[in-house]
């Protein structure tokens, strides 16, 4: 028998309850997020060639060396174990074009991180997703880099690298040999439409991971279905969206796009799925939640249809975000057993 | 489709290695420690000296007030000494110490039934105050009290709580399903006594045997119910296990009783019928011993006094142990020491070695509001552990902490590892003391 001597105890452990966890952490929610744009990553390949993977690097290396300088952690680094910087500079990577000069994706990157979430005091702190702060900068710093957009398949090379990634700091980026509308841009500017199709399966010019909507949809659901983030906050967007444009597609059914353009086109999608979802950044009470997408979609009809850009997504979710801190106010649970006579 | 409360978490429940264990009896060992402030309230005050020859079953300290009970000896043997004794969380606190009689046959000397009945509603709250009898879910609340109905409140439901929605612990379902009639006995005994018309005996849908048999006992006729609940935690929280069966809320802040009900614990209704019956007080329990750390588990039947090392080696405790707990997983005590005896609250003694204890590592929040969809409370823990972190006291009762519960469900489920309900605890004792302080 392995009974310890009777006279002594063991040197018991003293923790405070709950001794039992679920086993679910951070780190886990943020692989799991990472893994879930896998295919979205393997798309952006498939479309635009090398030069989507050297745009990920840079923009994810900018992210890990801004929270590996400026981060909280101690030993320096410490807080990189968490992933949220890789996963920030993966996102940011998917919403910026494939011509960029990498330079400007690892600075949005750093941007992001250091600006959008160090400089709140690290991750849960921040009030604005990092990934769109370091895009929101490099919109503000390099508009005509920002909405270059090649031709989705050019160059036709998997192999041929754009040239203008390699553009030096502060040189005039040699913009490409074929530049491209996206639909949104079609839309507004040239009244053209395009075909649902090319819109489901990404044949499209766009950014990295935003051009197939069909893949973002099933990545979407495969994430849903295991809870990697809050479904009701894609939902909410996507069905404000809809209802929105639907309504206004109606009074005039010639002059503004049908919703089913509106949901498949631009970064809705990608931005309903894989931005707007930070917890962080969204709010934490389940009615806030909805506030929050319905108010996003709301914002993205307003400028799409009416604003000076083509696109709103990226404006929609930081006002979103902005306005969390209120919407968690108003949206307080009610507590067990408190009526709405009390308090 | 049965209903529950809102929210809450579904542990994994860890009862398959003692669920059909049938109850077996600890055997006697050479020495017994009784603390007296071993129930909520007052301590006991001893009645006996050193030296002096008891029975088991035998009063050995009265009632320290209203809200304070008696303490009976669990063995025929002498009283040693009465001194300081180290609890199990650390704490010294006073305590009778009781060497057993090795050759007593440590039977019990039972008296006639007494029919409560035939008692006044004083008479009955004074009996039970006697036998010692505390609420045997853990939380050790002197019973009597509960049956002295304040003022004004009458009782029109009794709640008889089978729901032990801690994992690994069984004592209750065994209770339920080899005692089948003494529970029921005891539900109907209180019931008159309180005047309720009715009686549900709330048991999670994970003991069918228990159900089975406490519905197979039911007198025809009865005004006793018996109804399954899914299984979920905490469901065992008297507030929440009222949510599940009648669709109602306990305004915060109150009582069961302000809405008409009390709730008692199945095993207590048990030890009601067996002193009524045979007159023997609250001198041993059920409880659980489980976990990676003993070879052999077992749901016990324990003289209350062992030390909970004797109670260990019986189940065959492994040297690798780190950690042994005092009740369930989620809301139990770690033990500092192994001396401390097993006390009327100890539903349950759980040992883990060390590839099975938790070893955290914090992250920071990340909102992920999971915490909230735990909470039966519907509270936001996240920013009750934040503002405890940063002591804003007067913002934490604005977001109604002393209506928490501490069930840890929050803490569970937390992926970054936040000791929600810790930071919690520590908060309200911040509090509490500070009042105590202004006062």
């Amino acid at each position: 028998m392995t009974a310890p001597s009777p006279n002594r105890s063991p040197q018991l452990l003293l923790q405070s309850a709950p001794f039992l966890r679920r086993g679910v952490t951070t780190p886990k929610l943020m692989t799991e997020v990472i893994i879930g744009m896998g295919p979205i990553v393997l798309a952006a390949v498939y479309f635009f060639g090398l030069s989507a993977i050297l745009v990920i690097l840079a923009s994810t290396a900018g992210a890990v060396a801004a929270e590996w300088l400026l981060g909280p952690g101690k030993p320096r680094g410490a807080t990189l174990r968490d992933g949220s910087a890789i996963l920030t500079g993966i996102v940011l990577a998917l919403c910026l074009p494939p011509g960029i000069p990498l330079w400007m994706a690892f600075l949005g990157g750093f941007a992001g991180i250091g600006l959008g979430k160090l400089a709140f005091g690290g991750l849960g702190q921040n009030l604005f997703n990092p990934a769109l702060v370091g895009r929101a900068f490099l919109q503000a710093a390099f508009p005509t880099a920002l909405t270059t957009w090649s031709d989705y398949g050019t160059p036709s090379s998997f192999f041929a690298i754009r040239e203008s990634n390699f553009a030096l700091p502060f040189m005039q980026a040699a913009p490409d040999a074929v530049t491209a509308a996206t639909p949104l841009g079609l839309m507004k500017f040239e009244q053209q439409s395009t075909a649902l199709s090319d819109l489901f399966l990404g044949s499209t010019a766009g950014s990295l991971g935003e051009t197939s909507a069909i893949l973002i949809i099933i990545c979407g659901l495969i994430m849903a279905f295991r809870r990697s983030f809050d479904w009701r906050i894609p939902v909410s967007i996507l069905v404000s969206v809809a209802v929105c444009s639907a309504v206004i597609w109606l009074f005039d059914t010639a002059r503004y796009p049908p919703p089913w353009a509106m949901l498949t086109s631009g970064g809705l999608l990608f931005g309903a799925v894989y931005m707007a979802t930070d917890p962080v950044t969204s709010p934490l009470t389940p009615k806030g939640v909805w506030a929050f997408g319905l108010g996003i979609g709301l914002i993205v009809v307003l400028i799409r249809l009416w604003g000076g850009l083509p696109e709103g997504v990226m404006y929609a979710i930081l006002l979103g975000n902005a306005a969390t801190p209120l919407i968690e106010r108003v949206t307080q649970p009610r507590p067990f057993g408190r009526g709405s006579i009390e308090q | 489709m049965q209903r529950s409360f809102r929210h809450g978490v579904h542990p994994l429940e860890h009862k398959e290695a003692t669920e059909h264990l049938a109850l077996e009896r600890m055997p006697f060992v050479e020495r017994y420690t009784l603390p007296l402030g071993q129930h909520i309230g007052a301590p006991a005050k001893p009645i006996v000296s050193p030296g002096d020859r008891i029975e088991r079953g035998q009063r050995v300290a009265e009632p320290g007030g209203f809200v304070s009970t008696s303490l009976h000896s669990p063995v025929t043997g002498r009283i040693l000494d009465i001194d300081q004794h180290r609890q199990g969380n650390g704490q010294m606190v006073a305590a009778i110490h009781i060497e057993a009689d090795p050759y007593s046959s440590q039977q019990f000397q039972g008296r006639d039934p007494i029919d409560p009945a035939a008692l006044s509603v004083d008479e009955f709250v004074a009996h039970v105050q006697q036998a010692g009898l505390v609420g045997l879910g853990g939380a050790a609340f002197p019973s009597h009290v509960k049956y002295k109905l304040p003022e004004g409140k009458h009782c029109e439901r009794l709640v008889i709580n089978g729901c032990e929605c801690e994992p690994y612990l069984t004592c209750d379902h065994r209770v339920m399903v080899e005692r089948p009639a003494e529970v029921l006995r005891g539900v109907a005994m209180l019931a008159e006594k309180l005047g309720a018309t009715g009686s549900w005996i709330g048991v999670e849908n994970n003991k069918p045997d228990g159900i089975d048999a406490l519905n197979a006992h039911l007198p025809a006729g009865s005004n006793i119910t018996v109804s399954p609940l899914p299984v979920k935690y905490p469901q065992g929280a008297e507030k929440m296990l009222i949510n599940a069966v009648f669709d109602e809320e306990v305004p915060a802040g109150k009582l069961p009783i302000d809405i008409g009900i009390v709730v008692n614990n199945v095993g207590t209704m048990a030890c009601l019928a067996d002193y009524f019956d045979h007159g023997q007080p609250l001198i041993e329990r059920a409880l659980t011993v489980a976990g990676s750390g003993v070879d052999r588990p077992a749901n016990l039947i324990v003289p209350i006094g062992t030390p909970i090392r004797e109670v260990l080696r019986h189940c065959g405790i492994n040297h690798e142990t780190r950690q042994v707990i005092m009740g369930g997983p989620m809301m139990g005590m770690p033990l500092a020491t192994l001396d401390a005896p097993v006390v009327k609250g100890t539903s349950g003694l759980l040992a883990f070695t060390d590839n099975v204890v938790n070893h955290p590592v914090e992250y920071a929040c990340v909102r992920c509001g999971q915490c909230l969809e735990a909470c039966g409370n519907f509270l936001n823990p996240s920013r009750l552990a934040r503002l405890s972190r940063a002591g804003r006291y007067e913002e934490l009762e604005e977001a109604f902490l002393m209506d928490c519960m501490e069930c840890g469900a929050c803490t569970y489920v937390c992926p970054s590892s936040v000791p929600i309900v810790h930071l919690i605890r520590a908060a309200k004792l911040t509090i509490r003391q500070r009042k105590a302080k202004n006062a």
